[in-house]
């Protein structure tokens, strides 16, 4: 495990992880799609969770990679929750464009 | 700890009773558990300890914010008596939801690992958003919630990505450990980024500018307890954990952070009380009252050392005459559409106590003497002139005279204009509450130094 790490560096973990992360970042400012944006917000977490366990190894301590399985249980709630409102919203509009949600204005 | 323990048990407890059909006694039930909790957190005030390999740390610090928490989900739940009575058969999941928040709020004051500091976010974060779109028929309440959702775990991304720098700088988890660590030896580059990453999270929860867009959208669009819980309770709970973070993580703050959180309360006060001049919705214009007071707040971050009581002070005051507000603002408008100042017209006549109720409590936001707003202002204002930073304090002072303002645009509504319609009877708990509030709330202005001196 330590030979990959080291061949390949830790920067370049950091680097990966920067790429999917703004991938996320731009994806929830640009996409007006709900499931889309959602996707995106997943995409930034598990971005995280990637340079978790990279470092976990890289320290060669275990607190990271629990801290990963926090993270993925919270992803879960979290978009369990958002879904559900997302199903709300489809019943009272009949879409799931950000585009539509303009009512509250001031 | 035991007080975390409790709330979990008091909340399984609450969702227990639902199963025996024992709705009606929900209410009284979990209030009395509560003050049953705040005796038990009292009694961990003066034996600071540590649990689980650090993972919570009770001191004085995480009980009195405790009791502070424990003390404003009274409130809120007893006003969910009325607010909910039109769905007793889901009165038992509002209020489970609340505890459930409570226990997260808990456990974010009382981290002493970022893993705790992260689950306790999340569980406030997440029982916020059900909360904020709990209307669901309304498509007002949809939209608010949607957006606090996108908003809150857009931030929560970012704060866990700062934990990620953090840990890859240090190797630990631990706020004492790397406390330490961060004080020896060169650093790698990405320990600096977390902690900014881990900052701009928080300002994103306490609704500070330029992270503040999010707050008015979602406070006019939820229900009004809910606008309620997250202006007091939930900017409190992120109020008090950024401020322990930054006292744990970094004790000597740097002149550029110092610059920095300048910066920020200065943009906070102006645009909040800016922009709130201007609006007609309450609700709204509460939000934009919170945003300025969340740049006040931002003000205690200048002296850390010791400036963890006037923190405590100042949220109080903040929170118990919003409390105050609010609990006049649901009697008003539970029969209304929106919640206008024109709903507010002839308060003053038709129900003279809330209409001074109200007038106390936006006051006491404003920092008239005899409230405690205005002894929060002063300890705060005295406290920062004390750390050099006198251009801040004379900004904030102005800022102070522009929110008069506002807040009489809603009082001259109540007394100078005509009732558009008969009295509404007030129930008895909403009296009750929005009373022992604002007494609160007087009391703690006669007696500044019982909550000043608890912290030290």
């Amino acid at each position: 495990m330590t030979n990959i790490l080291n061949e390949i560096g830790i920067e370049n973990y950091i680097f990966l992880s920067v790429i999917l992360f703004c991938i996320g970042v731009f994806g929830v400012l640009y996409r007006r799609n709900a499931i889309i944006v959602f996707m995106s917000i997943e995409i930034m977490l598990n971005a995280v969770n990637l340079l978790f366990v990279a470092f976990s190894t890289y320290h060669q301590d275990a607190q990271g990679q629990v801290f990963v399985f926090f993270s993925m249980a919270v992803a879960a709630a979290e978009v369990a929750v958002g879904l559900a409102i997302l199903v709300s919203i489809y019943r009272n509009l009949g879409s799931i464009d950000i585009n539509n949600l303009k009512n509250l204005k001031g | 700890m035991n007080t975390l323990i409790a709330i979990i048990g008091l909340g399984i407890l609450c969702l227990i009773l639902e199963i025996f059909d024992a709705r009606k006694a929900i209410i009284p039930i979990v209030v009395i558990g509560l003050l049953a909790v705040l005796g038990l957190d009292i009694t961990e005030f003066n034996s600071p300890n540590a649990y689980y390999n650090n993972m919570i740390i009770v001191g004085k610090f995480s009980s009195a914010f405790s009791a502070l928490f424990i003390i404003l989900t009274i409130f809120l739940v007893s006003l969910g008596h009325k607010f909910y009575e039109n769905h007793q058969t889901k009165i038992s999941d509002f209020v489970a939801i609340k505890i459930f928040l409570l226990a997260g709020a808990v456990a974010m004051v009382s981290f002493g690992n970022l893993a705790m500091f992260f689950l306790g976010i999340e569980v406030l974060s997440i029982a916020l958003y059900v909360l904020a779109s709990s209307n669901r028929l309304s498509i007002k309440s949809n939209e608010a919630g949607l957006k606090y959702f996108l908003m809150g775990s857009f931030a929560s991304g970012i704060i866990l990505f700062g934990i990620c720098l953090i840990y890859g700088a240090m190797g630990s988890f631990d706020v004492t450990e790397i406390s330490e660590l961060s004080r020896s030896a060169e650093l790698p580059i990405w320990f600096p980024i977390g902690i900014v990453l881990v900052f701009i999270g928080m300002l994103f929860k306490i609704a500070a500018v330029p992270f503040h867009f999010w707050a008015p959208d979602v406070y006019e669009g939820s229900p009004a307890l809910t606008t309620a819980l997250m202006s007091t309770l939930a900017k409190v709970v992120a109020i008090a954990t950024l401020y322990k973070l930054v006292k744990t993580m970094n004790a000597d703050i740097s002149p550029s952070f110092q610059l920095i959180i300048v910066i920020i309360s200065i943009a906070s006060m102006t645009v909040g009380n800016i922009m709130a001049l201007r609006q007609v919705n309450v609700k709204r214009m509460l939000a934009f009252s919170g945003i300025s007071h969340a740049g006040f707040m931002l003000m205690t971050l200048l002296s850390t050392v010791k400036s963890s009581g006037t923190l405590l002070y100042y949220t109080s005051a903040y929170a118990l005459a919003g409390i105050a507000a609010f609990s006049v603002i649901l009697y008003v408008c539970k029969t209304k559409e929106n919640e206008d100042i024109t709903n507010f017209q002839g308060l003053g006549k038709n129900n003279p106590l809330m209409a001074a109720i109200l007038t106390a409590s936006l006051l006491s936001m404003a920092g008239i003497p005899i409230f405690s707003g205005f002894f929060a202002k002063l300890f705060l204002f005295n406290q920062t002139i004390q750390a050099g930073f006198i251009a801040l304090v004379i900004v904030a002072v102005i800022n102070s005279i522009i929110s008069v303002g506002y807040y009489f645009k809603l009082i001259l509504a109540m007394y100078t204009k005509e009732p558009n319609e008969a009295k509404i009877p007030t129930p008895a708990v909403i009296y009750a509450v929005a009373v022992i509030s604002i007494v609160l709330n007087i009391a703690l202005g006669l007696f500044p130094s019982f909550v000043l001196d608890l912290l030290g």
